[in-house]
């Protein structure tokens, strides 16, 4: 990760701090200039404090104080559970905490970060890690509380974000440490014992002497302890884990694998008949490590689909006989009424008292504009409040809400869904493990025939060595691991591994068109008609500001010059336009019908119509302009024999336009609601057809969570809606084909390295079945076949993505 | 001949001292961040602060 360059002073008027413009009225001090009076406010701190150094590295490299807070912000801060929640280390008298600073960006925040001593002596010490934009803080208790830090931080444009989760994530690292210290040792171990080894190997015993094969034997023996007893741990918990419930999973064979191999290799240097396979143990423990680490950190790169408790507040204000306290989430009870301020999340389901209720609940439904609520009706946890304080009473536990259910059962789905993959592999473990002991007894049984019972042991314990299945278990993370990061370099952001192979069933998909098909851009809107004056302007925006249509938000966007102001009444008929009362005047704005005006079609742009008391004033003309490489994207996709169909809320105005990218045979739908598109997706679905929805995630969160596939199609990947499968960024369209390629090819390359797999154990089983497995056959199979799995996954699946993408 | 056990063992003990060195490295969480030092090495240190930002590159606690 590089550090980001602010582009040089583009525009005079641009902020000193944070480099915004400085449209309205630029604010002067100090012969510089501020857009705001936040921006100001932070630069006068550093200056005051000797930090002016901060705007010597980068240009303007501050954030935007234009955000609001209030005094009782971190009032919670105070309180000692939280506190004991939050900080990593105390002692009383000094105090140690990592913060989470999502606006950590460039050199600049890392300086003044680790100098916030200027500003607070009481800080001892503070350390930045700009890869997780953490700041870790040790400050002396006496001297400054916890709650002063965070405010300090707040107003030098540093708002630490504070979660719950944050606790949990310690953890988190406890766990990868360990796993650093167990590959560490297994290399070790691994790399000497194989030195050690090589004597045996390459020389027969004469040369070296009696006494040198004894103390390298021993060595071999000293070494392969840690790795059979602490690196190779995890195997067997997880065996036995399987087996308590009845089932063979990869960790059985592979564990079975292990366990023989110590203890027929522990006999043999123990009565001094032979060398043993310590190195092949301790090889096949490293690479299997090493392929569990790798997953691990794939998995860890994908979790844009955070836990629901990310987002959740960590605290919330009650009103008790007219005080207001701050007390943990955790604590709520059904009928306290809460305080929500602007930008708050509602932390469980309740009953609005009193305040004007503007909830978005993009992080519940995807819909990112809000949502107007009246008095007394209910707004569910997640919500977010946009605007005035509410006053709010529980009627959930936080544990029971909408959303933590609505969490908790698509994570259970998630989770079934996750392992498919690995249901896969454990499926051909299973029959793999009873056909290993099947081998593994018959061979013992025949040479028991022949009257050897000594090789027939050693037939026996070979098989059970050779087959350990390590090539098999690394074959699917690597394969995936890969072409998942290959998406991310696209810009394509998967939920987990299942999507991939439910994008390679695929046979059928589903666009939307506003906001998918096209870009939102409002640029391309001209009003015509009597021009708008400022008041009438925010009265429009006063309407838009509430709808969650994409021509709305467009319209909303460019008259994001005036204000909105309260409205009264509001109406919405989806697809066709909203009403609403603003000073007492009617308005309506939707389309030709829904305003009242009789028109010709003209289809060379969309139309939105306003009226003010009842009276027609004009309209918004919206070009629609599509996205680059729509016409070559069709193509592709029709040539590999995909059902295409183009589903759109708006009229038919465009579909001469859609028709000549698309061709005729494709079907295209208007006018469809969002519950029109759902039930598309159900009647394609009923005919079993496997759909892959692209939308925009906004209007049409029902179709893309109906669908086999739901992709949303976005500017800014932040955009977290928990309806989709994944989120492909807009500039990435055009790789939709090669997504699709890939997705299928995973499947084959995955199957193609387990038959590399299987014939590497079934060379191994020729040799041990015939009793004739000698330690050096198995030194070389062993890491040889996971060598080759791992180039081959890597290779091919690379291969794939450069072709295609 | 005999030198050679002397030598392994000796070789087995630098190595177990490059393990430590790595268990080592892991425990202060050098691994955690392998970005900022290098950033942090390019700021020079003012006239008016005496304390040196660079020594403390590692959590210790």
């Amino acid at each position: 990760m590089s550090i980001k360059k602010e582009p040089d002073v583009k525009e005079l008027l641009s902020c000193y701090h944070c480099g915004n413009d400085c449209d309205n009225s630029p604010i002067h001090f100090d012969e510089k200039i501020f857009c705001c009076e936040g921006c100001s406010l932070v630069y006068d701190i550093l200056k005051e404090n000797n930090l002016c150094t901060y705007y010597n590295f980068n240009n303007s490299p501050g954030t935007s104080q234009k955000k609001s807070t209030y005094k009782e912000q971190f009032a919670y801060l105070d309180d000692e559970k939280i506190k004991n929640k939050l900080v990593r280390f105390t002692n009383g008298k000094i105090t140690s905490i990592t913060f989470y600073l999502p606006q950590i960006h460039c050199s600049s925040c890392i300086w003044l970060l680790e100098n916030l001593n200027r500003i607070n002596p009481a800080i001892i010490k503070s350390l930045v890690n700009f890869n997780r934009k953490e700041a870790t803080l040790t400050y002396i208790e006496e001297k400054v509380s916890l709650r002063q830090l965070v405010e300090m931080l707040s107003m030098i444009g540093y708002e630490p974000s504070i979660n719950l989760n944050d606790s949990e994530e310690k953890k988190n690292s406890g766990d990868k440490k360990t796993t650093a210290y167990k590959i560490g040792i297994a290399g070790f171990c691994f790399g000497n014992i194989m030195l050690f080894s090589f004597p045996e190997y390459f020389s027969s015993g004469s040369y070296t002497g009696d006494g040198f094969k004894g103390v390298f034997s021993y060595l071999n023996f000293a070494l392969s302890l840690p790795v059979f007893f602490y690196c190779s741990s995890q195997f067997f918990v997880s065996a036995a884990n399987s087996l308590k419930q009845k089932f063979l999973n990869i960790d059985v064979p592979i564990a079975l694998g292990i366990l023989v191999m110590f203890l027929r290799s522990s006999y043999e240097i123990i009565s001094g008949t032979g060398a043993g396979y310590m190195d092949t143990m301790a090889g096949l423990v490293f690479f299997m490590l090493i392929g569990r680490a790798f997953q691990n950190k794939t998995y860890e790169t994908i979790s844009f689909e955070r836990d629901y408790k990310s987002f959740f507040p960590i605290s919330v204000m009650i009103k008790k006989n007219n005080n207001e306290t701050s007390i943990p989430v955790s604590d709520l009870e059904i009928g306290n009424r809460i305080i929500i301020r602007n930008e708050e999340l509602i932390p469980a389901d309740s009953v609005l008292i009193k305040g004007d209720a503007n909830i978005d609940y993009s992080f519940v439904t995807g819909e990112s504009m809000p949502v107007l609520v009246w008095e007394g009706q209910l707004i569910y946890a997640g919500g977010k409040q946009l605007g005035t304080s509410l006053e709010l009473e529980v009627v959930k536990n936080v544990s029971q809400s909408y959303l933590t259910q609505l969490w908790n059962s698509s994570e259970y789905k998630n989770k079934n869904e996750e392992s498919s993959f690995r249901q896969l592999v454990n499926r051909i473990s299973h029959y793999f493990t009873i056909a290993l002991i099947a081998i593994a007894l018959a061979s013992l049984g025949w040479w028991v025939s022949q009257n050897d019972l000594a090789k027939g042991l050693n037939a026996f314990t070979a098989v059970l060595i050779i087959a350990c299945p390590c090539a098999l278990a690394i074959s699917s993370p690597f394969t995936l691991g890969n072409i998942l990061r290959s998406f991310g370099r696209n810009k394509f952001y998967l939920k987990n591994y299942s999507v991939v192979e439910k994008l390679a069933k695929v046979d059928s998909i589903v666009f939307d068109k506003t906001g998918t098909l096209t870009k939102t851009n409002s640029s391309q809107i001209s009003f015509t008609g009597k021009i708008l004056n400022p008041e009438e302007k925010k009265m429009v925006r006063s309407l838009v500001h509430h709808s969650s249509h994409p021509l709305s938000r467009m319209l909303d966007e460019k008259l994001n010059d005036v204000s909105a102001i309260k409205s009264e009444n509001y109406y919405e008929i989806p697809g066709k336009g909203i009403q609403a009362n603003v000073f007492e005047v009617p308005i309506k704005i939707g389309s030709a019908e829904f305003v009242g005006v009789k028109t010709t079609p003209d289809t060379s742009s969309v139309k939105i119509y306003v009226s003010f008391d009842s009276k027609i004033r004009g309209y918004f003309s919206i070009n629609n302009e599509y996205r680059q490489g729509i016409e070559i994207l069709v193509g592709k996709l029709k040539q590999s024999g995909y059902d295409l169909t183009v589903l759109s809320g708006d009229h038919d105005g465009e579909k001469n336009n859609l028709e000549t990218i698309f061709g005729r045979e494709v079907s295209t739908h208007f006018n469809q609601t969002p519950a029109d598109k759902l039930r598309f997706i159900q009647a394609l679905q009923a005919q079993n057809k496997n759909v892959l929805m692209i939308g925009d995630g906004l209007n049409d969160a029902g179709a893309l969570k109906q669908s086999d596939v739901g992709i949303t199609i976005s500017d800014n990947i932040n955009n977290f809606s928990p309806a989709c499968d994944g989120i492909l960024n807009a500039s990435s369209f055009d790789s939709l084909p090669g997504i699709l390629k890939i997705s299928e090819a995973s499947h084959r390359i995955i199957l193609g390295s387990f038959a590399i797999a299987l014939l590497y154990n079934i060379v191994g089983l020729f040799f041990a079945v015939s009793g004739t497995l000698s330690p050096i056959i198995a030194a070389i199979l062993m890491p040889i076949s996971a060598v080759t799995i791992i180039s081959f996954t890597t290779g091919l699946s690379n291969w794939y993505a450069q072709r295609k993408l | 001949m005999s030198i050679i056990i002397l030598l392994i063992i000796f070789s087995l003990i630098l190595a177990v001292g490059f393990l430590i060195a790595f268990i080592w490295s892991v425990r202060t969480n050098q691994m955690e961040d392998d970005y900022t030092p290098s950033v942090r090495i390019l700021f020079d240190n003012e006239l008016i602060e005496k304390k040196d930002k660079q020594e403390h590159t590692n959590t210790d606690i």
